[in-house]
């Protein structure tokens, strides 16, 4: 339905980031902050000038298009409703533009306003409604001009948790009863997670890693990724069972060889004061540098011939006095780690 | 809390009693007693009206071009947009006189634009009503750009960017969401720009002349008065002062502190 490839210059920045939305899909568009996943937003509504590209709706070109007969509505990240309107007449000012009569446009807002269970709050001011409100009548605005492509742009950056949890499920039902395109912006990987049917993950302005939530999650491609499911990851050359991260050899489960990524998690990861012998061990010195509360548990930052990360209890911690400085041993099972080609 | 140097409190003490001063003194001359009469003499009756219908004449014609210049000089970038912002406060500094001859020599019967208005439409300005008020709207009109640029430039653009998602076109943007975001700034504009103009002295006596009903308005006629009848002057000053208190109150209490 959407098919896009965005290229914009600004200054020493150049985003250029092909993209696909199939009708009635949810693509995340995840990436850290500066990434130019806004960027990537403003050009798709037409609010930023593509240097290069094209940007297809159902087939109908609308590079040269205005914002205005895109037919792409956007949920801005403040929202930016009007301050001077209700939230009924925020709602009720794209079906006014698009030729409905007063009455008629009120009507299809009230519908709307309902839907998103904000009836009550019609009359009301933007600066009267609360942060998750105002998130709903933002979306209820976008949707009532039934745009073929929805942009969110970090819908639920602006909400403290708790009502984010609340206006993720409620964002999700609205998207999941939504028949055209949705892109989501967020640099919130869970938001991503639960609201998106496939992620692309843009860094410094380019497409590095595409795909469902589960390859991603499974076999993240750049460090970013990595730290965002929580994984160790490293790339060496593999030459069958053993991959090759710089003086380490690495026995892995999954043969590969050439270029390729190791994957495993903190979890995974044995921390000895002694050389550990025996079963079948990935073993290597390290040395402390930082632990972190993390959960019920700690995050070790180990470094040494590879930088990763270990979970331990606070129990083995004190055991072992993890203290910055402290010199040990990292083990982690062949079996515990994912190789896949880089 | 610390006191403040004498050196500060004094001069501040005198440019107080500076600025009150001649106020006090306007008032405690002012004839209370036949005050009354004094009003409702014919030629001040006329004057007033006369000047309240051209500053808001100035006011009006103001609007209809000031907020369009605002608005394209806050929101549309081009070559040469701070030569233009410099040139529409020039009459803000320009002595109001040389405005008037500036207008004379533009629009007076043998200028070009003159004699052409009056050969094809029979239209003469200098000496006429219509002609205060170009002198009004010409020395008001950078009160009125600058106040609006700058609610402008203030109001977020992204406002307007949000209503092109929903389908507005950039007349009904405006209409709908930038003027009324704005409106504060235009209220505060055009009530000074009124103001200025209702005070409004040396360009329209050099380009619209003294003539009473028709060009004297009420700071021509302080000025014709205070040569032949002193109490009179001082009647005509003590509303002109009513009318800027009630202005600044105005102000104060509606858009200065609430926006």
């Amino acid at each position: 339905m959407l098919d896009a490839h965005l290229v914009v210059d600004r200054g020493a920045f150049r985003l250029d980031v092909p993209l696909t939305v199939a009708a009635g899909e949810v693509v995340a568009l995840l990436g850290p902050n500066g990434a130019g996943k806004t960027t990537a937003l403003r050009a798709l509504a037409g609010l930023t000038r593509l240097a290069a590209g094209h940007v297809r709706l159902d087939g109908r070109d609308l590079s040269g298009t205005p914002p205005e007969r895109r037919g792409i509505g956007v949920v801005f990240q403040d929202y930016l409703l009007f301050p001077h309107l209700s939230a009924l007449d925020n709602v009720a000012f794209g079906p006014r533009r698009q030729g409905r009569s007063r009455s008629a446009a009120r009507a299809l807002a009230a519908d709307w306003l309902d839907r998103v269970g904000l009836a009550e709050v019609a009359g009301r001011r933007p600066r009267a409604l609360s942060g998750g409100q105002a998130q709903r009548v933002a979306l209820a605005r976008a949707l009532a001009v039934a745009p073929r492509l929805l942009l969110l742009d970090e819908p639920l950056a602006a909400l403290d948790a708790r009502t984010r949890l609340d206006t993720r499920a409620s964002l999700h039902r609205h998207l999941g009863g939504f028949a055209g395109g949705a892109l989501l912006v967020t640099h919130d990987p869970l938001d991503a997670l639960v609201l998106a049917n496939r992620l692309v993950i843009v860094e410094d302005g380019r497409v590095v890693q595409e795909g469902g939530a589960a390859e991603v999650t499974a076999r993240p491609r750049t460090d970013y990724v990595a730290r965002l499911v929580g994984l160790n990851l490293f790339r060496g050359t593999g030459s069958g069972a053993t991959v090759r991260v710089g003086e380490l050899d690495f026995a892995v489960a999954d043969r590969v060889t050439g270029d390729a990524f190791v994957a495993f998690a903190p979890a995974a990861v044995a921390v000895h004061v002694e050389r550990p012998t025996g079963s079948p061990r990935n073993t290597w010195a390290a040395t402390v540098e930082g632990v972190q509360r993390h959960g019920d548990n700690l995050r070790v930052q180990l470094a040494g011939p590879v930088a990763a990360a270990a979970d331990v209890t606070p129990a083995a911690a004190a055991q072992l006095g993890l203290t910055p400085g402290r010199a040990v041993w990292a083990a982690v099972k062949a079996t515990e780690t994912r190789s896949y080609p880089a | 809390m610390r006191r403040a140097p004498l050196a500060l409190l004094l001069p501040a003490a005198l440019g107080l009693a500076f600025l009150v001063l001649p106020l006090a003194g306007l008032l405690a001359r002012t004839p209370w007693s036949e005050l009354g009469p004094r009003l409702a003499a014919p030629g001040v009756l006329t004057a007033l009206r006369l000047s309240v219908q051209t500053a808001s004449t100035a006011t009006l014609v103001c609007l209809v071009l000031g907020v369009p210049l605002a608005w394209v000089l806050a929101r549309v970038p081009f070559p040469g947009r701070r030569f233009v912002r410099a040139l529409v406060t020039v009459p803000l500094v320009l002595p109001p006189v040389v405005g008037g001859v500036a207008l004379l020599l533009a629009l007076g019967r043998n200028s070009p634009v003159g004699g052409w208005l009056d050969d094809t439409f029979g239209v003469t300005l200098p000496f006429t009503t219509a002609g205060v008020v170009l002198a009004e709207a010409f020395v008001a009109m950078p009160f009125l750009v600058i106040a609006v640029e700058g609610a402008l430039r203030g109001a977020d653009a992204r406002f307007e960017e949000a209503a092109a998602t929903l389908g507005a076109g950039r007349w009904t943007t405006f209409t709908h969401v930038t003027l009324p975001l704005v409106a504060p700034g235009v209220v505060a504009g055009a009530v000074l720009c009124w103001a200025r103009a209702l005070g409004e002295f040396g360009a329209t006596i050099t380009f619209a002349g003294n003539f009473p009903g028709r060009t004297q308005t009420m700071p021509l006629a302080v000025y014709l008065a205070l040569e032949t009848d002193l109490p009179a002057a001082i009647v005509l000053s003590l509303v002109l002062l009513v009318v800027s208190v009630v202005i600044l109150a105005l102000l104060r209490d509606r858009w200065i502190t609430g926006a």
